[in-house]
């Protein structure tokens, strides 16, 4: 067994793939925040005075509020006034089709290994690529227009669809809601838009691959989706961030509204970088997450995959308000050297017959420490409201931590609530049955952790079952043998 | 007997009320009556009063008090009675538990040892009972030094400093080793509300000695019709080979209010039982810390509370796997009906050293009516891997199936449901080693369930 732990800590993680700087000339804002900021972005994105108004109201509300301290993580604080707000991509001029998009930046994708030419043929999948906040193309929007559907850049959509995003945006995730929520709300630069119109389900699946670029910028894109009645739409989100050594700070607000029987996946492969062995750098993940099943029948479901960041702080949430509405959690995090992750999910339960299930996988290894924190509410009228919960953590190395903190609140009689967690360590009976069919200790380990996420990693698409399996073997390389 | 101003005279935020009165009162305490005892103890004490100055009364936004309270209770004028008053044999005769005969009766009023009412039947080579200030000056004194106040380390809260503000007025007992106690220690906490609302606050310090093995029994009682509120800190030391049994009853009136701290720590290879049976009470908050410090520790806790009308019980637990080996088992159980609300919260650290740990933990509630409330957070915190722990824990309501089976066979609705609550019950009833206790137990439950023996 010692050996093993040896080879566990001898050899580390590997180095971070997609670290490399890609020369673009930005357009970037100075650093620092003011309401001269806020009105800078706001100007540059030629937004009309509603949006501007709003936004300052966020800057302002963000103002009062104080950074909350109560995840189990330790950072360095954010310097607020450090960090440039914008940083858009040079262009000349508003694309038409792919081949116009910097060669440059194309490149950056081919080596994500997303080539939009290649997702264009082969994998029928729309991508709405985002470099540091701006979004670059969006492909198939076309076909997609066809249906009603509209996907497009947020910054286009404030152009385009005032009417739907003044409805929408901040009805899900308000500007109050928490710090970086306010802030995001004040400065997001861009993110997408994805509207379903009623009774139409979507005949791809829709991504958007976010990058961090330019050094010192914050990310904070801001995703809304709205799913009407009778809908289904999946989508996909990844994001990738070059190696620095400072910390980069990451706070995106991402909001779906489901109405009637409509349905949402959301699926997310999170790798920003993590910083390097000894924890220097990496990005600060603090995300605020929510959908909102409002109509009845209706069904969001978040699947992530979380191998990257230094912290991750987030809680990809439902509020079940419909009726017989239906929320799901799927959850895979993995933390090496000195990451930290304090994640999980809430789900409310406020409609009758509402039903959540939460299936969360953590593993650590390293130095890092691994958080679960979720939240079941039942509120007094949801009867026959139901859930299940498992979170189960697997600890590699006696370095490194594992924590639950599940949250259950019920106040109704009906309800049925289960949670369930247990924290473990691959058993040396589990390792001496593989090696005594011939299996290395080094496949044996990974074959276990394989199959101990494939739960989480069944309900990925396609595309991005294959990419988070390997992203999983490369985050947890050396550690599993 | 001293008082504190009127709420409404100093009212600020909630929780904030008590505090600049309390300094002032203790602080004339402290001038007014000096203590026997050496100096140790004023400064221990002292120190409580600065850190409740410092923390006061936690509110909802303290983490370990999000469920609970604690302000609106305390939030009015309290007596700070000492042992004094007019409680007589008679009165403590009312809630004698059965066993009584067979058993050292301890009895605490207003939060102060009371040895004229209370009956030592073990000699003193198995039994010491002398009050904190005293130990202090024998050959107890590295005990007391060493322990006295750990549980602060866990609580770091205004409540818990409050409590080590009156110290000095507590009581040390100690098994003496290779002793086991024949006669259990039943402990009555009374509270004399019959003229004024009273808030006490009672501390002991236990030390069982090597091979030693004792039965606590607890019991919180209530005198009056006024408000009482009990801020209880016991620590336990178990050495070596001791066994220790601790049974809480908890059964008192809705205007009584209780914070419970029963700090234990497992110093050498031992093991630990506890049941905490809960009733009735206004607003139940127990504190139950286990420390596992020696290699091969074994700790059982067990919990039952079935409550009914405004009765809001909070049971936190730590576990604290400190060493190698250890083994910790833990159940609580809720049944709540009315407007009742369980609140449950049990911690599991498992620290770098303590591998091979397993630690279990499970907390099933039954919810009898809408108005009820159930919030549950069985936590994990584990820095070690070659662990096995697990938690859990379930709300919900009666089982259907097993309804219809027990209906389906003419029994009907309400005694299919009594009979179905009772076994729920009897899990933990029936790890109370001591035969008269359970029994007792077991009574007060199938009456508050409706169910016949």
């Amino acid at each position: 067994m010692s050996d093993m732990l040896n080879t566990l800590e001898q050899t580390a993680l590997s180095d971070y793939k997609y670290g490399w700087v890609t020369n673009i000339e930005a357009d970037e804002a100075p650093p620092g925040l003011s309401e001269d900021i806020v009105r800078f972005i706001s100007a540059k994105k030629k937004e009309p005075e509603w949006m501007l108004e709003w936004r300052l109201k966020a800057y302002r509300q963000w103002l009062k509020m104080t950074e909350p301290e109560w995840a189990n993580v330790k950072y360095p604080k954010v310097n607020y006034q450090a960090i440039k707000y914008y940083s858009a991509p040079k262009q000349k001029k508003t694309l038409n089709s792919l081949d116009e998009v910097d060669p440059e930046l194309r490149a950056t994708f081919e080596k994500l290994g997303i080539s939009l030419d290649e997702q264009k043929r082969l994998s029928n999948v729309a991508v709405d690529a985002v470099i540091d906040s701006v979004s670059i193309a969006t492909t198939f929007k076309a076909e997609l227009a066809q249906l009603g559907i509209i996907f497009c850049s947020m910054s286009e959509a404030v152009q385009e669809h005032p009417e739907l995003i003044k409805k929408y945006l901040g009805s899900v995730v308000p500007m109050t809601d928490n710090y970086f929520a306010a802030l995001n709300s004040a400065v997001f630069s861009d993110g997408s838009f994805c509207f379903i119109p009623k009774g139409v389900k979507s005949p791809m699946e829709l991504s958007t691959y976010f990058r961090i670029n330019a050094e010192n910028t914050g990310q904070f894109e801001r995703t809304l989706i709205v799913a009407e009645e009778g809908s289904y739409v999946s989508y996909l989100e990844g994001c990738t961030a070059p190696m620095r050594d400072e910390n980069q700070l990451h706070a995106a607000v991402v909001e779906i509204v489901a109405l009637d029987n409509a349905e949402v996946k959301y699926s997310t492969v999170q790798n920003w970088y993590p910083g390097d062995k000894e924890g220097k750098g990496g990005i600060y993940n603090f995300v605020t997450k929510r959908g909102i099943c409002a109509g009845v029948n209706s069904k969001i479901s978040w699947t992530q995959v979380e191998t990257g960041s230094a912290v991750t702080w987030k809680y990809p949430s439902v509020i079940l308000k419909g009726d017989n509405s239906q929320g799901e959690f799927y959850s895979v995090a993995v933390t090496n050297n000195h990451q930290q992750a304090d994640t999980g999910t809430k789900m409310m339960h406020i409609g009758k017959n509402t039903r959540s299930r939460i299936v969360s996988k953590g593993i650590s290894a390293g130095f890092s420490q691994n958080s679960y924190r979720g939240l079941v509410q039942v509120g007094k009228n949801a009867v026959n409201a139901r859930n299940f919960s498992q979170c189960d953590s697997l600890l590699l190395g006696d370095k490194c931590g594992a924590h639950t903190f599940p949250y259950i609140e019920v106040k109704n009689s009906t309800a049925q609530v289960e949670h369930e967690a247990t924290t473990s360590k691959i058993g040396e009976d589990q390792i001496f049955y593989c090696n005594q069919r011939g299996l290395e200790t080094e496949t044996a380990v990974a074959l276990i952790i394989n199959g101990f996420a494939k739960e989480v990693m069944n309900q990925l698409p396609m595309e991005f079952a294959v990419e988070a399996q390997k992203l999983l073997a490369i985050s947890l390389e050396g550690s599993v043998g | 007997m001293e008082k504190v101003p009127k709420a409404d005279e100093v009212r600020g935020k909630e929780g904030e009320v008590l505090m600049s009165d309390l300094k002032s009162i203790i602080q004339t305490k402290f001038t007014n009556e000096p203590f026997s005892g050496n100096g140790a103890l004023q400064a221990f004490s002292q120190k409580g009063i600065e850190l409740f100055n410092e923390q006061g009364i936690p509110t909802s936004k303290h983490e370990e008090w999000k469920y609970t309270r604690i302000g609106s209770v305390l939030n009015k004028e309290f007596s700070y009675a000492g042992g004094a008053t007019a409680v007589t044999a008679k009165d403590v005769d009312a809630f004698r538990l059965p066993g009584n005969e067979n058993a050292n009766e301890l009895v605490f009023v207003n939060g102060i040892y009371h040895a004229e009412l209370s009956t030592i039947r073990s000699s003193a080579d198995e039994l010491v009972l002398m009050p904190l200030s005293e130990a202090v000056t024998t050959a107890y004194k590295p005990v007391i030094d060493k322990h006295l106040g750990h549980s602060a380390n866990y609580h770091t809260d205004g409540i818990n400093a409050l409590n080590n503000a009156f110290a000095y007025q507590g009581l040390f007992i100690a098994v003496k080793k290779n002793m086991a106690v024949q006669h259990p220690l039943y402990c009555y906490y009374i509270n004399d509300a019959r003229t004024v609302n009273v808030l006490s606050q009672p501390r002991t310090l236990i030390h069982v000695g090597v091979n030693a093995e004792v039965f606590l029994v607890e019991e919180e009682v209530t005198l009056g019709a006024s408000d009482s509120f009990i801020n209880r800190v016991s620590e336990i030391v178990v050495e070596e080979n001791a066994n220790v049994h601790i049974y809480k009853i908890q059964n008192e009136d809705s205007h009584s209010s209780c914070v419970k701290t029963t700090h234990v720590r497992q110093v050498g290879v031992s093991r630990v039982n506890s049941v905490t049976i809960t009733l009735n009470g206004g607003m139940i908050r127990n504190n139950l810390n286990v420390i596992l410090e020696a290699p091969g520790c074994e700790s059982n806790m067990y919990g039952l509370y079935c409550v009914k009308g405004n009765t809001h019980i909070d049971n936190h637990t730590i576990v604290d796997n400190v060493m190698p080996n250890s083994l910790s088992n833990e159940l609580y159980k809720g049944i709540i009906d009315e407007n009742a609300t369980g609140v449950f919260n049990g911690k599991i650290f498992v620290r770098k050293d303590a591998q091979k740990t397993n630690a279990y933990q499970s907390n099933k509630n039954v919810l009898l009516s809408d108005a009820a409330t159930v919030n549950t957070k069985p936590q994990l915190e584990i820095f070690a891997d070659d662990v096995k722990c697990s938690h859990g824990c379930t709300v919900g309501r009666l089982d259907e199936e097993a309804l219809f089976y027990l209906k389906a066979r003419g029994i009907g609705d309400k005694e299919a449901k009594a009979l179905l609550l009772h076994a729920f019950a009897g899990e933990i009833l029936d790890k109370i080693e001591l035969p008269s206790i359970r029994q007792y137990a077991d009574a007060i439950i199938s009456e508050r369930l409706g169910f016949e023996l």
